[in-house]
């Protein structure tokens, strides 16, 4: 079988898988009686259609990139990190605890504080699974789960017993002082032309962009991204250029965590101001379906953030608009992944085959 | 804590305990084929749908029954296709199709009876209700073993029975029988099954059917015994956990159903914080009881509570090598 | 085979062959791995295929057992045309196999393992309870003791083999193929498994028995085929033939490639080894107590049949396996086990490796050529831009400035590793290795898979790396590489040395023995015995 140009590789392999997966959500919609053009409408213009829409697009970008980035610095050195939920809530642990620990000055001051507890705490509870991993030969996909169940209980004891004021029935923290509340995009000068509705994307935004191009250069122009990068493609050549294996496993796991863990800047400090239960609602898992869509490359990451944020914004008019459940964002999510991550070897044979008959057919017209 | 108390949560226990059981046993077939299958949550849940709405529909529990099954095989039939036939990443396919079966459950259940995504309460029929089992209510008054025969062993719906005989069922077929000895030979060293003359692919599809049919057990019980009807996200984990209990029993079926009691036994207790207190004295946070399960499997992993040795060619898809 | 005919002589074998391959051919993309093989094997004999590896012998079994289909030719299995499209038709036809490395399911119990596949019935007690007997009567009939409910974990190397062999037996196998069967044994196991061999043959059943053991061949065999190369050069009786004439047979007259090169000037000893030895996984001991000394300004070539532990030799001392004894680099202690121990370590010291397998451990294949040549070295100041970042641009420029001298082909730095032949991957490797100017350079198979002209060419680099005054320890399994090359030659057997020879003063023959594991004088007894 003929092996597919790079560039196919690159970018038809994600955007068939893509097709396939928005064929399939079609046919779903059909299938209980929904049209899908008019879904497709729907979600375009509450997503897309004006700033405001926008205004919530990124804002769930912003979380996808970070959870997103920190699937992909695991995925290179060969790890799936499936805790990215666990890490993020332990990452919105970090933030409320620095937020509320401090009368904040301002939130400059604030967010720098807190976007370090809060990669603190997320690697903090990469930590162990990956120590397992490195050490114990513990496989990281299971203790992962059961990290992420660990933590939502964590958090649960956590929100009712320690960080609840008196006083107070929901499981929640209390309101982050003012010196620690981010401003929205709508509150920036410049954005705030564009924004003129208050919206939930915020700061963090450029934070995460900047965070791209960190791992970016992390993984392609550092020393430790490269030992990363050779680790995950090869244990045994990685032994044989003298990279230790636990070393990169452990390191790789805790800027994977700290990604994840910073997500919660986003969500926790820019949009809820308290800590609440389920704050990284489900973010940390649709990393996965981000990197795979993204190809692992934190350019990639970014553009498939931003689809998915359109998902899900599209997905959030759709329970408003239509009679369509939220949860179709959910099914479009499971068929991104499951077309680009684990049917992804059906993709590409096809997708060999199609070129094999373009190359067969020129070859007979140049005979 | 006095004896009718301790009975009380015995018997939630086993309520509980059964779909983990059903789903952990659902999970050995699979892995102990060499294939990882972390979507059990997505079959149990998919299942409990289909079961729960075909029960509504039909008003039969057990055409429910039959729905559930085949829902959860249709995913499995998925996993299978991917994990086997084109030898995709099985734990990105697990992930994908419990995204998948989350989001679906939810659509077709909204589609068929606009309930905010439940299905109608059950009753009567289209239920499994308790059954009384002989002598019962005879033996009821006789010290000790009355109570205990009338309140945790009796009285459940007959899905109970069935997953605690596929208990012994599933021990005989591992490890008496041809199909048994393939299948865990499959798990262990797919060349010695293949040089052998056995379809590798065929005992793998096979396997994973069987996990299909008792995760739709497992689903139909949550959606038609254990509760009436369906509602979004009702296994709530219980996928996850009867995965912790697989590796916790080491991939063994009657340890699994001793593993699944066990971490059946901690949630009926999250829901008696107040007789956890009366015993041990101290206020336990139930989300403590919450995370046992999943603490002490991480133990399990780590090698602390004896090795778990998972079957040696689980995760891999089989290339035939020359 | 009408040179097979008047060999074995026609009235000798008026019994139809056990196994009879006609013309078989079989190409794997360009390269021809069987040509035109013709073999007949009498039946209740017992049959040897000796050749050096790569030589096709291995293709041509996985052909009888139904692991390939040829491109052309015909199996005939007891006189009658047999096609064998699958392993289940190859037991079928009575042919059984024991692979180099076994089927077996470590954690079952003999029994189980032996009526996998073969079982009587869905209920496994009847099966079991037969085999159980069967096992009895074939323990009794050929010496094979093997206790049924022992896990094949537990088992040595050697009993496993023997559950390998009792499960082709159970299947009613008359054709037995052994795949290197040794390799794994010690020579006492050998011994006991030649023994089994000939108690099949005198109850009937045939047995091929693939080597590349000249001793093996000697001692066990009726008749040997010689493949070299993807033909059967020759089919002849064990006892008229000699261990001389089948090496001589084995290699070829090959057209010795002329290295250029001066005497050699060695100056002060680079590396010295005492008492190295290392165990594998399994804690089988692959290198047993070998000393060494490597002089600045020589090649030390370690002549040997692969699996000897040269590869175990390598990697200990380029770091990548625990190893205990004594090493001494430039004489400062070069740690074999612990901190230090390892390939980065090994690189500061000046140890350069081009390792064996350039696909598994010497390049990353998804990596562009420019990230391949800093693999090993990208802890290199040269390399580094500041603190924090690489120098890419340093290192693509490294990497075409290396490509012009190497001559690579295509000359692109950033196209990934595995789009270049294998002859280009090798010279990328090389030319990192060789460009670091070590102390002592490592280098494992250096013309393994690479076309003439980049043979020649890294022999050149070699040469003229020896000539700068460094130290190369070169291990291959291509005998005249190693002649041509070497300043002295070791050869290596069972993870020992087993001589040193002076390449002007020795000559294939003789090296191609002491590789059998043969001195002078127990080579003489060998022939004895075979006659």
């Amino acid at each position: 079988m003929d092996r597919l140009p790079r560039w196919a590789d690159l970018t038809l392999v994600p955007l068939v898988s893509l097709l396939f997966a928005a064929i399939i959500s079609a046919l779903v919609l059909l299938a209980i009686g929904q049209s899908p053009t008019e879904a497709l409408k729907v979600m375009v213009d509450g997503a897309l259609g004006s700033p405001y829409g926008w205004g919530y697009t990124l804002y769930y970008a912003t979380s996808f990139i970070f959870t997103g980035l920190a699937v992909t610095v695991a995925f290179h050195a060969g790890l799936f990190n499936i805790g990215g939920e666990g890490q993020a809530q332990l990452g919105g642990l970090g933030v409320a605890l620095v937020c509320l620990s401090l009368p904040w000055p301002h939130w400059t001051v604030a967010l720098l504080a807190a976007t370090c507890g809060a990669a603190l705490f997320g690697a903090a509870w990469a930590a162990i699974p990956a120590y397992l991993q490195a050490k114990r030969g513990s496989h990281i996909v299971i203790t992962t789960i059961m990290f992420n169940y660990i933590a939502a209980a964590l958090l649960v004891f956590v929100l009712v017993d320690v960080l609840r004021p008196t006083g107070q029935m929901d499981p929640a923290s209390a309101r982050f002082p003012v010196g620690a509340q981010l401003p929205a995009l709508n509150d920036i000068p410049g954005f705030n032309l564009i924004f003129q509705r208050p919206v939930p994307a915020n700061v963090t935004l450029l934070i995460a962009l900047a965070m791209a191009v960190v791992v970016w250069a992390l993984l392609w122009r550092t020393r430790l991204g490269y030992q990363i990068r050779a680790f995950g493609k090869s244990e045994a050549a990685a032994k044989y250029a003298g990279i230790n294996p636990v070393r990169i496993t452990i390191i790789a796991m805790l800027i994977s965590g700290g990604l994840a863990g910073m997500m919660s800047i986003n969500n926790v400090m820019g949009e809820a101001e308290r800590l609440l239960q389920n704050s990284s609602e489900g973010a940390g898992f649709i990393g996965i379906a981000v990197a795979l869509m993204g190809r692992n490359h934190p350019f990639g990451v970014v553009l498939a953030a931003l689809l998915f944020g359109f998902l899900y914004q599209g997905g959030a008019e759709l329970g408003l608009w239509t009679s369509i459940p939220i949860e179709m964002r959910i099914v479009v999510q499971g068929l991104v992944i499951l077309f680009t991550g684990a049917l992804d070897m059906m993709v590409r044979m096809l997708l060999e085959r199609v070129f094999g008959l373009f190359r067969s057919a020129k070859a007979v017209r140049a005979g | 804590m006095d004896y009718a108390t301790l009975l009380q949560v015995l018997d939630t226990t086993v309520r509980l305990a059964t779909p983990l059981l059903l789903a952990c046993l659902a999970g050995l077939y699979s892995e102990r084929a060499g294939i990882f299958d972390i979507g059990l949550e997505g079959k149990m849940l998919s299942a409990a749908m289909s079961a729960g709405a075909v029960a509504a529909l039909t008003g039969s529990a057990w055409a429910g029954l039959l729905a559930g099954i085949g829902a959860s095989m249709l995913f499995a039939l998925l996993h299978g296709i991917a994990a086997i036939t084109f030898r995709g990443n099985q734990l990105i396919s697990g992930v994908a199709l419990n995204f998948l079966a989350s989001g679906l459950t939810v659509l077709i259940a909204q589609a068929l009876f606009r309930q905010g995504g439940r299905t109608p309460p059950l009753t009567g029929e289209a239920r499994f209700n308790p059954v009384t089992l002989p002598g019962a209510e005879a033996l009821r008054e006789v010290p000790l073993i009355g109570p205990l025969y009338f309140e945790v062993i009796s009285g459940h719906s007959v899905l109970v029975y069935i997953a605690f005989l596929i208990v012994p069922l599933t021990w005989w077929v591992l490890f008496r029988t041809r199909f048994g000895l393939r299948l865990r030979a499959v798990g262990e060293n797919p060349a010695a099954v293949d040089t052998a003359g056995v379809s590798v692919i065929g005992l793998r599809f096979a396997a994973v059917a069987i996990t299909g049919v008792l995760c739709g057990l497992a689903g139909a019980y949550m959606a038609t015994a254990l509760q009436a009807g369906f509602g979004r996200e009702m296994t709530a984990g219980r996928g996850y956990i009867a995965l912790a209990a697989l590796i916790f029993a080491k991939w063994r079926p009657v340890a699994a159903m001793w593993a699944c009691l066990l971490f059946g036994f901690f949630q009926a207790l999250a829901l008696r914080p107040d007789v956890v207190q009366a015993v041990v004295q101290v206020k336990v946070p139930v989300p403590l009881l919450d995370a046992l399960p999943y603490i002490l499997t991480v133990l399990v992993l780590a090698g602390f509570v004896g090795k778990a040795i998972p079957p040696r060619a689980g995760g891999q898809p089989y290339v035939k090598e020359r | 085979m009408a040179a097979l005919a008047d060999t074995l002589g026609r009235q000798e074998t008026a019994a139809p062959f056990a196994i009879e391959l006609r013309g078989i051919s079989k190409a794997f993309g360009p390269v021809q791995a069987n040509k035109d093989i013709n073999i007949a094997v009498p039946k209740g004999t017992i049959h040897g295929i000796i050749g050096e590896n790569g030589a096709g012998k291995s293709t041509l079994m996985s052909i009888l057992y139904g692991f390939y289909k040829a491109d052309s030719g015909q199996i005939l299995v007891g006189g009658h045309p047999t096609p064998i499209p699958d392993s289940q038709s190859a037991i079928r036809a009575g042919i059984g196999m024991v692979f180099q490395h076994f089927k077996l399911v470590q954690n079952f119990t003999v029994l189980e393992n032996i009526v996998l596949g073969a079982e009587e019935g869905a209920l496994l007690n009847t099966s079991l309870g037969k085999a159980r007997q069967v096992l009895k009567s074939l323990a009794q009939e050929y010496g094979l003791n093997v206790d049924p409910d022992a896990l094949i974990e537990d088992l040595s190397v050697g009993h496993q083999q023997r559950v390998e062999i009792l499960k082709a037996l159970y299947r009613q196998a008359d054709i037995l193929i052994l795949d290197e069967p040794t390799g794994v044994l010690t020579p006492d196991e050998a011994d006991h498994l030649f023994r089994i061999l000939r108690g099949l043959r005198d109850q009937g059943k045939t047995i091929i028995l693939i080597t590349h053991k000249l001793r093996e061949i000697m001692e066990a065999t009726d008749n040997v085929s010689v493949m070299r190369r993807g033909t059967m050069v020759a089919t002849v009786k064990t006892s008229e033939t000699s261990p001389e004439q089948l090496a001589e047979l084995m290699v070829g007259r090959k057209v010795l490639l002329e290295v250029q090169k001066t005497p050699p000037v060695p100056g002060k000893v680079v590396l010295s080894v005492e008492n190295l030895r290392v165990r594998d996984e399994d804690g089988v001991e692959r290198l047993r107590g070998v000393s060494l000394e490597i002089r600045a300004g020589e090649i030390l070539g370690i002549a040997g049949v692969a699996g000897n532990g040269q590869s175990e030799l390598l990697a200990a001392l380029g770091g990548m396996v625990k190893a205990s004894g004594v090493a001494l680099l430039n004489g400062a202690p070069l740690p074999l086990a612990g901190p230090g121990a390892d390939g980065q370590s090994r690189r500061e010291a000046g140890v350069a490796h081009v390792p064996e397998d350039r696909h598994h451990h010497g390049l990353i294949l998804d990596f562009a050529a420019w990230e391949n040549v800093a693999f090993g070295y990208h802890n290199d100041p040269k390399y580094q831009k500041s603190a924090l970042f690489m120098d890419n641009a340093a290192l693509r420029a490294d990497t075409e400035r290396k490509m012009a001298t190497y001559d690579v082909r295509p000359p692109i730095p950033t196209l990934e590793a595995k789009n270049f032949s294998g002859g280009n991957q090798q010279k990328i490797v090389v030319a990192r290795e060789v460009e670091q100017n070590p102390d002592l350079l490592l280098i494992g198979q250096p013309t393994r898979g690479v076309d003439i002209g980049a043979i020649e060419f890294i022999h050149k680099q070699l040469v003229a790396l020896r000539d700068a005054g460094k130290a190369i320890l070169l291990v291959s399994v291509e005998l005249d590489e190693i002649m041509s090359l070497s300043d002295r030659i070791a050869v290596m057997f069972d993870g020992q040395i087993m001589g040193m020879r002076d390449p002007a003063r020795t000559d294939e023959r003789e090296l191609g023995l002491l590789m059998a594991g043969m001195t002078g004088e127990n080579a003489g007894a060998m022939k004895k015995e075979a006659h």
